[in-house]
């Protein structure tokens, strides 16, 4: 079936003369995988789907998120890995901006494709796969032995009020895009295709990137009119990726160059922090509102002041956001942040907005967030102005080749 | 299935069915497009498509048959003031209609007349069988119902006197089968059907017995030009009918009030699955018919 003329967005890309973006890396880069080449903010390109590595998570933060959890209906291993397979091809499709399947022009067929995105360019589509602790504990799959000792539900943690309609799931799919109606065709598509072997348990919709995972983009603000992500891993920094964020030679074959996904639904209470005084705020996280910068510091991207003093209290406050989730303070560890900020409408018991951040952080080791979480949720300042209301844990496949799928190694 | 019930309830010659088809069916039109529902006839027509209608034809007959034998008790009861007796047989009128709904749909008034929610019609054309539901469950009367009854009584003869010369095509009633899930997902999985007796699951079956019946009527044809999807549906079908045997009781179902969202999510999911496979087979069975 030859595309639809004139509309595709294959040919809406020639026409425009975008290619793959410009490489904008700085200096000492050592990455490999060609998903840094579209690390430019520009926003019209498209994101190889196939490589070493899954897109999505070195990728230049889009500036839109749809996010799913997906319940599996069968415990067929057969049905999964087409289940799989189908996510895989419809995924390049859609990073490459064409319509998904082929039926797409027979008039008493539904069309494969939605068609909300004929005609819009794909903007930096990013689709990432990753399974849960759950997926492995299905007898009738038999995984039981290839998930990795890492990969376990989340324990409770200090601060949790966790909605277990908003926790969990089998499968996930994360759809980033400059894009929000790309973001959403993606995840739509995907639950089609899925119909009748895996059902939506949750979703999220995300509008306002709250990191930045290139040193080419500017920090962010999340919803309490904070820059948000100044000390995040960069994908430029190949040490810090390899240290903190890809999966090694720790874990089963499957899972190495890959990662483990963590999501967190939290819920700024906005009406409460917006009563704060600008110094109350700016001690809550411990740094300066506008410019970023760390208390007692003049510059968003110099190094926190730890140890500095003033009349003999800490210049960053003991119970300081940014103190609590320092490396230094978590023996070294960090974490790649990659969360959106979110509006669910109202809460209708209190008549105020249901919004916050959905945050999201890809680590080697679950631990990772484990350790500074439970930090954070017992000491943080932060937390009078927070909730943690949804959570999840996924372990996510390195990259596939065209011919395969994501998650090959594991279900073959 | 209730289906094979109804046969031997309704004694209707099938050879007789053929003969009055067949003499619609003369008139020939060089119109190769079948793909609208306006029941426009085809021309080409082979012995198998002419099963497939006739088929389906005797389907729709039986059920107004019984519709029409099952709304004057219903009715009777409402004329005469018995509340109890009323809501009682109720259900046994609405499940021939939600089996064949589409049908009446394209017949203009008729469905609203027969079918309409409160809020589908302005409040002076609000009548049928859902009037008489608010009357009986909410009002817990049938005070001014009796023209409301007789109306509907005269409605559904209507409606079973159009079924007899209805044009059919095989893509047609492919699509009454996609219509009738649908249905479900709009408006029986919601509660929004039976506000007030609360009977959504009667009609929930009733609407899969109906599609179930469609395709089975043109499952000869998709089982020419894709057997495997065919097997597919048929086992789709079995699954949905046991997600729903948990909630079936000795009289009927339980009332939709008693279903949790863990629930309803079940029945979803699973109409939205077969759904999805029976959306495909009107283009499978026009390249069929093509042959």
């Amino acid at each position: 079936m030859p595309p639809i003329a004139e509309i595709t967005r294959r040919r809406l890309l020639a026409s425009a003369g975008v290619g793959a973006a410009a490489l904008g890396v700085g200096g000492g880069g050592l990455l490999a995988g060609r998903q840094l080449a579209d690390a430019s903010d520009a926003g019209t390109g498209s994101v190889p789907f196939y490589g070493e590595h899954q897109g999505g998570i070195a990728t230049a933060a889009q500036d839109r998120l749809h996010f799913a959890s997906f319940d599996l209906l069968s415990e067929d291993p057969a049905e999964l890995r087409e289940l799989m397979r189908a996510w895989t091809v419809a995924a390049a499709e859609a990073t490459a901006g064409e319509m998904v399947g082929n039926v797409n022009e027979v008039p008493l067929a539904p069309p494969d494709d939605t068609g909300e995105t004929v005609g819009l360019l794909p903007s930096r589509l990013t689709v990432t796969f990753g399974f849960g602790p759950t997926l492995f504990a299905k007898p009738g799959l038999g995984l039981g032995e290839k998930r990795p000792a890492a990969l376990r539900q989340l324990p409770p943690l200090p601060g949790d009020e966790l909605d277990p309609n908003q926790v969990g799931g089998d499968i996930c799919v994360q759809a980033c895009s400059d894009d929000p109606q790309v973001a959403f065709h993606a995840i739509r598509n995907l639950a089609r295709i899925g119909r009748g072997t895996v059902a939506m348990r949750w979703s999220q919709l995300g509008f306002g990137r709250t990191a930045s995972t290139s040193r080419s983009q500017e920090t962010p603000r999340n919803l309490m009119g904070m820059k948000d992500g100044t000390a995040n891993i960069r994908a430029e920094d190949g040490e810090a990726m390899e240290r903190f964020v890809w999966v090694g030679d720790e874990s089963p074959r499957w899972l190495r160059g890959g990662s483990y996904l963590v999501t967190r639904r939290i819920r700024m209470l906005l009406e409460v922090w917006d009563r704060a005084a600008l110094q109350d705020q700016e001690r809550t996280i411990g740094r300066h509102k506008y410019s970023g910068a760390p208390l007692g510091g003049s510059d968003e991207f110099e190094s926190l002041p730890l140890g500095a003093e003033r009349n003999g209290h800490p210049v960053i406050p003991v119970d300081a956001h940014v103190r609590l989730a320092s490396a230094r303070e978590n023996d070294g560890a960090r974490i790649l942040r990659r969360g959106y900020s979110f509006t669910d409408g109202v809460d209708e018991s209190l008549g105020e907005l249901e919004a916050g951040l959905f945050f999201i952080s890809f680590q080697r080791d679950p631990e990772q967030f484990v350790a500074i979480q439970r930090r954070l949720g017992s000491f943080d300042a932060l937390d009078e102005y927070i909730k943690h209301v949804g959570s999840a844990l996924f372990a996510l496949p390195p990259g596939a080749e065209p011919g395969g799928y994501v998650g090959e190694a594991l279900l073959a | 299935m209730h289906r094979n019930l109804v046969r031997t309830l309704i004694c209707l010659g099938a050879a007789a069915l053929l003969t009055a088809l067949a003499t619609a069916c003369g008139s020939s039109d060089d119109e190769t497009d079948a793909t609208t529902m306006s029941g426009k006839l085809r021309s080409e027509t082979s012995p198998q498509v002419e099963l497939a209608v006739a088929d389906y034809r005797t389907y729709l007959e039986e059920n107004t048959a019984l519709l029409v034998a099952n709304t004057k008790p219903f009715v009777a009861a409402v004329v005469a003031g018995d509340v109890g007796a009323a809501k009682a047989r109720y259900a046994a009128a609405r499940i021939p209609y939600e089996r064949i709904e589409p049908v009446a749909e394209s017949f203009g008034s008729l469905d609203p007349r027969i079918d309409a929610r409160e809020n589908d019609v302005p409040a002076n054309q609000f009548q049928g069988f859902h009037r008489i539901e608010k009357a009986l469950w909410e009002e817990g009367s049938t005070k001014g119902m009796a023209p409301v009854a007789k109306q509907l009584q005269a409605d559904v003869e209507e409606l079973a006197a159009k079924v007899k010369t209805v044009d059919l095509q095989a893509v047609q009633i492919a699509n009454g089968a996609n219509e009738l899930l649908g249905e479900v997902s709009a408006s029986k999985i919601t509660g929004e059907e039976e506000r007030y007796s609360h009977i959504d699951l009667v009609d929930f079956e009733a609407n899969v017995e109906g599609s179930l019946a469609a395709f089975e009527a043109v499952k000869g044809l998709l089982d020419e030009s894709d057997p495997g999807l065919s097997g597919e549906i048929e086992a789709d079908f079995k699954m949905v009918s046991n997600s729903l045997e948990p909630y079936r009781t000795p009289d009927g179902f339980v009332s939709y009030t008693e279903l949790t969202k863990a629930d309803t999510k079940k029945l979803a999911v699973a109409i939205d699955t077969l759904a999805e496979k029976l959306s495909q087979v009107p283009a499978a069975i026009v390249s069929s018919e093509h042959q």
